[in-house]
């Protein structure tokens, strides 16, 4: 019998377009004439069932820059393994050259320089082209959206999500799971879903009184594609009250209950189902661990941690997509079914380069209607990046927007320290470039956005730490929520990731005085996005706004306040 | 502003009690002399026996946790962090259908949960599992 492996036929969309070049010399012009959308999307249709996959689309309606992490710590079983490789090493494990467009989509390294040259990823009309394409030849293809995509944007939370509803429904998606669009409210998520035109799904979705199933987001759907039964069954974010505020959506509980996981497999393989997919919003290293327990689903599209991966992983003989973010990347996946089984696939992580992919010119007018009413809000300058200054988020711990966020709370609400939440979204703003009422609102918005503003003693202070650290560094995935380490202002402290809950945080110092945290002593501390029912204080994008209109150009020191150790 | 740290910070008294609490052995002997009562000593394997709770606690005030065993004619149930650990014992009798049960618990902190059964045939099972009780609050 050929084993699945020998039909692992992966292509890295942009590595194999052209070959190597230098580092940092590229002019616009030049990328567009090497890369064409054609190469994009350059695809020897396989088998019989095509797969569409986007994720975390944080309501990223336009074309932005988005830099991928330069530290992602994998701990335990899962030190070194992807996602957890960045930059060169990256590159190294994938065969991608320093400069080349798959170095610019996938890795840190050189990103404004490169950035320069290959412009913007992502836009939703330019998503919209990407699938209209694939549905050319594949007019069955599903399109399965793995949620956060009505969250994100000044638009979205004014519209409450509509505007992302409105574009996602002209992309016609087949299915979608959820994690951020919780914090809509319970009534809103009702609300929408209620009117939704495809199937919103969630095996682990849960109604918290009663402990059961709900009616709304059924855990499953069969499709009939290219003459396969295909069941997709929906994995929503487990963790939803406990990261997110639950007071917001109290009639519903979560959980990974992969218990049920493995039942609903069991259940579409008796109902007929030759293909089961899994609409995932775990995280990537939670998606593995359940498909090391849950035996019977072919592919997991893996959401929630934002990592964008060329290949494939494969556990067992299951396969995990990993689709990135931020309207940065669609997936595509081939699959050849025969005989009621899963026999080879064909995958592709297409990245949206905006500049080369022509937008759908009706959805670039859709988009442009959600934003109409807006737009002198959304395009109003605030300040401009130095010469020398990105802006990014993403990474274990702070990134340069984060350091000025929390320069922002603790020079505008008068603390000692500043705590901002390890969030994966956000775009990143190149040097030299305006930063807009949009942009702040990209990295801050949402809808428990109060800068707090209160007293914590240093005891305190470091059980927040080693909670927010075990959230992350946990060795067993389960027990991992998928965000990032809380960004902190005004404090330094190293950390050891190998080390249990309680000892991993050590050596915390106030920067301003250089003084090691008293446990005793109190400290003045502001922070945002706190879980907790009737947090008041100023709107933290209001706070930022503030503080970036006094700097005017901003310039930061660079941070090195935290030790990590045992990566 | 008075806001107090409860409110900001969504901090249950679970999450105070678990940074001075951390590896209580007063409390972990006597789930221990608790589960020797029942046994009397006998030796107890693991499997045979499900224990379904939650990775994370989603409101460590109402945990929601399931037990069942084929066989078994009594299933005690442990929060071994708690200061009175015992939770509930149920018994079933010969014609019972299902040798199952469910409950919510209270945790006062990250702790195990462990299930002991005692079988038809004098054998005792038992299982355990991990629920962290977590201040939460940055979900990607």
């Amino acid at each position: 019998m050929i084993s699945r492996r020998d039909f692992l036929q992966t292509s890295m969309a942009a590595a194999a377009l052209y070959g190597t070049s230098g580092f940092g010399n590229w002019a616009r012009v030049a990328a567009q004439q090497l890369l064409t959308q054609d190469k994009l999307l350059e695809f020897d249709t396989f088998g019989n069932v095509s797969l569409i996959h986007v994720t975390d689309i944080h309501a990223q309606l336009k074309p932005i820059y988005f830099r991928e992490p330069s530290v992602n710590i994998g701990v335990g079983g899962n030190k070194g393994a992807v996602p957890h490789v960045t930059g060169a090493d990256f590159r190294k494990l994938y065969g991608i050259d320093d400069g080349s467009p798959s170095a610019y989509a996938l890795s840190h390294s050189d990103f404004s320089s490169l950035a320069k040259g290959y412009g913007r990823v992502g836009g939703l009309d330019r998503v919209s082209t990407v699938i209209n394409s694939i549905r050319a030849t594949r007019p069955d293809a599903l399109l399965l959206d793995g949620g956060d995509t009505w969250h994100g944007s000044y638009t979205c939370h004014h519209t409450q999500g509509q505007d992302m509803v409105n574009v996602m429904n002209a992309l016609k998606p087949d299915a979608m799971t959820f994690h951020w669009e919780f914090t809509l409210g319970s009534e809103r998520v009702n609300e929408i879903v209620e009117g939704l035109p495809f199937a919103a799904l969630g095996q682990n979705i849960f109604d918290a009184e009663w402990d059961e199933p709900t009616e709304l987001f059924p855990p499953y759907k069969f499709f009939e594609s290219g003459g396969v039964k295909v069941a997709v069954i929906g994995q929503a974010f487990p963790y939803m009250p406990i990261a997110n505020p639950g007071w917001m959506f109290p009639e519903y509980s979560f959980g990974i209950r992969d218990e049920r996981m493995q039942e609903m497999v069991d259940q579409v393989r008796s109902k007929g189902a030759e293909l089961v997919v899994c609409l995932s919003h775990n995280g990537f290293d939670v998606d593995k661990q359940m498909a090391g327990k849950v035996t019977g689903i072919d592919v997991i599209l893996s959401g929630h941690t934002h990592d964008a991966l060329p290949e494939p992983v494969l556990v067992g003989e299951t396969i995990i997509v990993a689709s990135g973010s931020n309207g940065k990347f669609v997936s595509r996946v081939d699959l050849d079914v025969r005989d009621g089984r899963m026999m080879g696939f064909r995958h592709k992580l297409i990245p949206i380069f905006s500049d080369v992919i022509t937008p759908d010119p009706d959805v670039a007018q859709l988009i442009d209607a959600q934003r109409a009413p807006y737009v002198d809000q959304l395009s109003e300058v605030i300040g401009r990046t130095a010469e020398d200054q990105t802006l990014y988020r993403r990474g274990n711990f702070n990134g340069t927007w984060d350091d000025l966020i929390c320069d922002a709370l603790i020079s505008e609400r008068e603390a000692d320290i500043a705590l901002s939440p390890g969030v994966r979204w956000g775009p990143s703003i190149l040097p030299g470039q305006d930063i807009t009422r949009e942009d702040i609102w990209n990295v801050t918005s949402m809808s428990y956005g109060e800068a707090y503003r209160t007293e914590m003693t240093g005891e305190f202070l470091h059980v927040v730490l080693e909670d927010v650290a075990d959230n992350l560094f946990n060795p067993d995935p389960y027990y991992q929520q998928g965000g990032d380490m809380v960004r902190v202002g005004g404090i330094g402290y190293r950390i050891d990731v190998t080390k249990p809950q309680g000892s991993r945080i050590t050596e915390m110092t106030l920067l301003k005085t250089g003084e090691r945290i008293d446990p005793s002593k109190t400290y003045q501390v502001a922070g945002w996005a706190s879980v907790n029912e009737g947090t008041e204080g100023p709107k933290i994008w209001d706070v930022v706004e503030a503080h970036i209109a006094k700097q005017g150009t901003i310039s930061l020191d660079p941070n090195n306040s935290v030790k990590v150790v045992g990566a | 502003m008075d806001l107090t740290r409860r409110r900001v910070l969504a901090l249950g008294t679970s999450t105070f009690a678990m940074a001075s609490l951390i590896g209580l052995p007063a409390l972990a002997s006597l789930t221990d002399d608790a589960i020797a009562a029942i046994t009397g000593g006998a030796e107890i394997t693991e499997g045979g026996i499900d224990l379904t709770a939650p990775e994370i606690a989603e409101n460590g005030n109402t945990v929601p946790v399931e037990v069942s065993a084929a066989g078994a004619v009594e299933i005690a149930l442990f929060a071994s962090g708690n200061p009175t650990p015992a939770v509930a014992t149920f018994k079933f009798g010969p014609l019972a259908g299902s040798r199952s049960g469910s409950t919510r618990i209270r945790l006062a902190k990250t702790q195990d949960v462990v299930a002991i059964a005692k079988m038809e045939d004098g054998t005792f099972r038992k299982a355990s599992a991990t629920v962290k009780v977590t201040i939460g609050g940055c979900g990607g």
